[in-house]
């Protein structure tokens, strides 16, 4: 499923980086701690958070994960989605909790 | 090859910026993936680290057809206790640091789990050296 498929199931804005929107997606992972993500996230998962600075988008990029959802409406720090869109890795975000979006998420790629 | 970068203290916005360059250079000589993402999350949480706790830090890149090792050499208060920095969830990290996410006390020991040789030594108040080998065929 790519990224663009998940954005339109589950009403995603994409905030930036749509040159990725055709990235493949293996699966997800919930985190707010930067190391956790760094050391349990696999490439091409999507990555569901509610931090919004730059620094997403460098493990984002490092990580070669296929997106990063904000929930709760959170917004991204504006050189958060300079990167986003320098790196073809797409902000979607959400009104959603982190809870309810992974279920639905979950459900549509298991 | 020989490579050098600078980490300024408290720059959080320039934090990854040598992981990523030490990524794209791995995969232009085509090391294998896997030996890649390890390389990746323990140069990136040693920069990490620099930034959060030092003045400022150099890091040292040497690269030949086996290996690669990274130097992390900070200016900073170092460590006085390295056993418990190396413990999981103990972190020295100020409050500001924590609410971006870093700080978890994650970071040493994602090192030690990923990196084929992980050496680190401090001096309190002088900085804190840490050497990352990784073996391309293993």
């Amino acid at each position: 499923m790519t990224v663009n498929e998940i954005k339109e199931r589950l009403s995603l804005t994409i905030l930036g980086g749509q040159k990725g929107l055709n990235n493949q997606v293996s699966g997800g992972y919930v985190s707010d701690l930067l190391s956790d993500v760094m050391g349990n996230a696999d490439a091409a998962q999507v990555w569901i958070t509610l931090q919004t600075h730059k620094n997403v988008m460098a493990i984002a990029s490092l990580k070669d994960l296929a997106a990063v959802i904000l929930i709760n409406n959170h917004q991204p720090d504006e050189d958060m989605l300079g990167q986003s869109n320098e790196e073809g890795i797409p902000v979607l975000a959400t009104s959603l909790s982190a809870f309810e979006v992974t279920g639905k998420l979950y459900e549509l790629l298991k | 090859m020989h490579f050098e970068y600078q980490i300024e203290g408290g720059n959080f916005t320039r934090a990854g910026f040598a992981s990523s360059e030490i990524k794209k250079m791995m995969k232009q000589l085509n090391v294998d993936m896997g030996v890649i993402k390890r390389t990746v999350v323990s140069t990136y949480e040693a920069e990490v680290n620099v930034v959060a706790h030092a003045f400022s830090g150099t890091i040292y890149v040497d690269l030949d057809e086996e290996k690669i090792v990274i130097q992390l050499q900070d200016q900073g208060p170092g460590i006085p206790d390295i056993d418990q920095a190396m413990k999981e969830g103990f972190s020295t990290a100020s409050s500001a640091v924590r609410e971006m996410g870093f700080g978890a006390g994650m970071g040493l020991p994602n090192i030690k789990r990923n990196a084929d040789d992980f050496q680190i030594t401090s001096e309190v108040n002088k900085g804190t050296n840490v050497k990352i080998t990784m073996f391309f065929n293993k």
